[in-house]
């Protein structure tokens, strides 16, 4: 027993591992994820205690509704449509800027977090891999924030709808028009539609570089993640006085989406006829972005594997 | 086969060497104590074994490559890095759960009746348990997995003598059985030194010395020399000399017990005292060649 070797044996290639019970990728993936959901509850308890305030704000200004909607049926029918949907909009775009708020600072957190608190030790000494940790991180953002922040949206702006059509069938007023007005289930289509085009897949790159700077950096991920593009940009205005950097930047942060909507700053009318998607697959920068994105998940796989406890 | 093999091991940070070219076989079924000062190297190597950090040289453990298939080893391989690791918002309930969700053999029934032994409750967090509790949490979900190899490092570090006892008793009754291997790491030798079957020092990424417990045994001796025998034990080339309430202590390696029996009381040394004869003596070496 423990000999000093001077060779090692040609057969110790052979596995000495029995046979284990093979445990599917998809169940290491459900438990990576339910991993992620309990360290990181912020990802449903924000926008449900948003998605409470909304609710709670709605309920009150339903007072007010009866007369609102008589007042209104003076104006013709497009501006009508628009001071009743304007509400169930707001409400969509506060719990749209939380989903933001909260993937970027998931993301921000989620590798580096672990290795602050030494717990990738205790991570690292189960069967499960960098592969799908990573993965399963990645998908927050990707898969679970969005479809969340939809299914909430639209579950707080149903229990809106039905609490003011109840007070307006109270008051005599038709029901009917305010729910045609409304459109509640083709605005979230509309709304999945415009989260999972201009929020996920367009905006892919910079949750990858969130993820990767996580990964990567001892401390400060924040300032890492926004300053080397903030230096990219001084350095070329004040080596060669251009701003190209900073225009692709701008171009690609509020240029968003403009492929996947004919007109991205109103919710249009009829959502079939202004929704394009041929167009914002077709877009270059949309697959440039993914791809950029696949090479940043794939470096924080990597990084993961090396890196150790801060 | 062995259960790890490693040939000319090494590792460096920088241009420190943490694991200088180790060459080592542990068999299965030993409990191996891995001893040295701080900065040994001790964690750089198992750190290797694990897979947790690339290295040079060759390292086969299970007959895997520990850094190429991490998750594939950790099936067979358990190991408990330091105390306080386990994440402090993880619940008890949530870490049985989770383990039990990707570990093939981790038989929860095991975990829950080791937890059942100590005041662990099922819904605390981790953050509101006090760290012998943590290792003892630990251990429970690490003993309830049918591993082949289990490796601890400092598993007992700044826990009460209570807990460490409890700690190294409940690993031998209720885990450790031929077919298992254990490697464990810790300052506390005195209180392990019943446990190992196997041990070997290691300093400055090299090994110093590496032997069986009956080896150790036989090998060497320490004797409480009479004082009119001073000069003939001194003859004898002890190891290692320091004194004790005004009386010599001599530490031989390979001398006759009888003929030591005669210069004063001869006994088993600890494995605290071998480890500061070998380090001294390494550091006069040093010194020595310095000269």
């Amino acid at each position: 027993m423990n000999t000093q070797l001077d060779a090692l044996p040609e057969s110790s290639d052979g596995s000495l591992a029995i046979a284990p019970a093979e445990i599917p990728a998809l169940r290491h993936m459900y438990w990576a994820l339910r991993r992620e959901l309990w360290e990181n509850r912020a990802i449903y308890v924000a926008p449900l205690a948003i998605a409470a305030v909304i609710l709670f704000g709605s309920l009150i200004s339903t007072i007010g509704l009866p007369h609102k909607m008589r007042a209104l049926s003076a104006l013709d029918q497009a501006r009508q449509r628009h001071a009743v949907t304007s509400h169930y909009d707001l409400a969509a775009a506060l719990l749209m800027g939380t989903f933001l708020i909260v993937a970027v600072f998931y993301c921000i957190e989620a590798l580096q977090r672990e290795r602050r608190d030494r717990s990738i030790l205790f991570w690292k000494s189960l069967p499960v891999s960098d592969l799908t940790t990573v993965a399963a991180k990645a998908s927050i953002p990707f898969v679970v924030l969005p479809l969340l922040t939809c299914a909430i949206t639209f579950v707080t702006q149903f229990i809106v709808l039905l609490v003011s059509s109840a007070v307006l069938a109270a008051s005599g007023l038709s029901v009917a028009t305010y729910w045609a007005q409304v459109s509640l289930f083709q605005a979230s289509l509309l709304l999945l539609y415009h989260v999972m085009t201009v929020h996920v897949l367009w905006c892919a790159p910079i949750y990858g570089w969130l993820l990767l700077v996580s990964a990567w950096a001892r401390r400060a991920a924040f300032l890492w993640a926004v300053l080397p593009p903030l230096a990219i940009g001084a350095l070329e205005k004040l080596l060669f006085n251009t701003a190209h950097f900073a225009a692709f930047l701008e171009q690609f942060l509020t240029g968003s989406g403009t492929e996947a909507l004919m007109a991205p700053d109103t919710l249009p009318m009829d959502p079939t006829t202004h929704v394009t998607p041929g167009r914002f697959l077709s877009t270059p920068g949309l697959w440039l972005g993914l791809a950029i994105t696949a090479a940043f998940l794939a470096a924080a796989v990597r990084l993961r594997r090396y890196r150790e406890p801060i | 086969m062995s259960c790890i093999e490693a040939c000319g091991l090494r590792k460096a940070f920088g241009s420190t060497i943490a694991v200088d070219g180790i060459d080592l076989r542990v068999e299965e079924g030993r409990i191996l104590g891995l001893i040295g000062p701080n900065g040994a190297g001790k964690t750089t190597a198992l750190n290797a074994i694990v897979g947790l950090t690339p290295y040079q040289g060759e390292l086969r453990v299970l007959g895997r490559d520990p850094w190429r298939e991490r998750d594939r080893l950790m099936r067979d391989v358990c190991f408990i890095a330091d105390v306080a690791v386990l994440p402090r918002w993880l619940r008890v309930s949530q870490a049985l759960d989770y383990v039990e969700g990707v570990h093939p053999r981790f038989d929860r029934a095991k975990a829950e009746g080791f937890l059942a032994k100590t005041t662990i409750g099922r819904n605390s967090k981790v953050r509101e348990l006090s760290k012998g509790m943590v290792v003892q949490l630990h251990l429970a979900l690490v003993m309830a997995i049918d591993a082949r190899l289990l490796v601890l490092d400092e598993p007992t570090l700044g826990l009460d003598i209570l807990y460490r006892k409890q700690f190294y008793d409940s690993l031998l009754t209720d885990y450790f059985d031929r077919s298992r291997t254990i490697i464990v790491t810790t300052h506390q030798v005195e209180e392990i030194q019943d446990v190992l079957t196997d041990l070997m020092f290691i300093n400055r990424g090299r090994i110093v010395l590496n032997c069986s417990m009956e080896e150790f045994e036989s090998r060497y001796l320490e004797v409480i020399v009479n004082p009119e025998n001073l000069a003939a034990a001194r003859a004898l080339k002890p190891m290692h000399e320091r004194q004790v309430f005004g009386r010599s202590i001599l530490l031989f390696d390979r001398v006759d017990r009888q003929q030591l029996a005669t210069l004063g009381d001869v006994r088993t040394p600890s494995i605290a005292d071998l480890f500061v004869a070998v380090m001294s003596s390494q550091a006069g070496a040093r010194q020595g060649v310095a000269q």
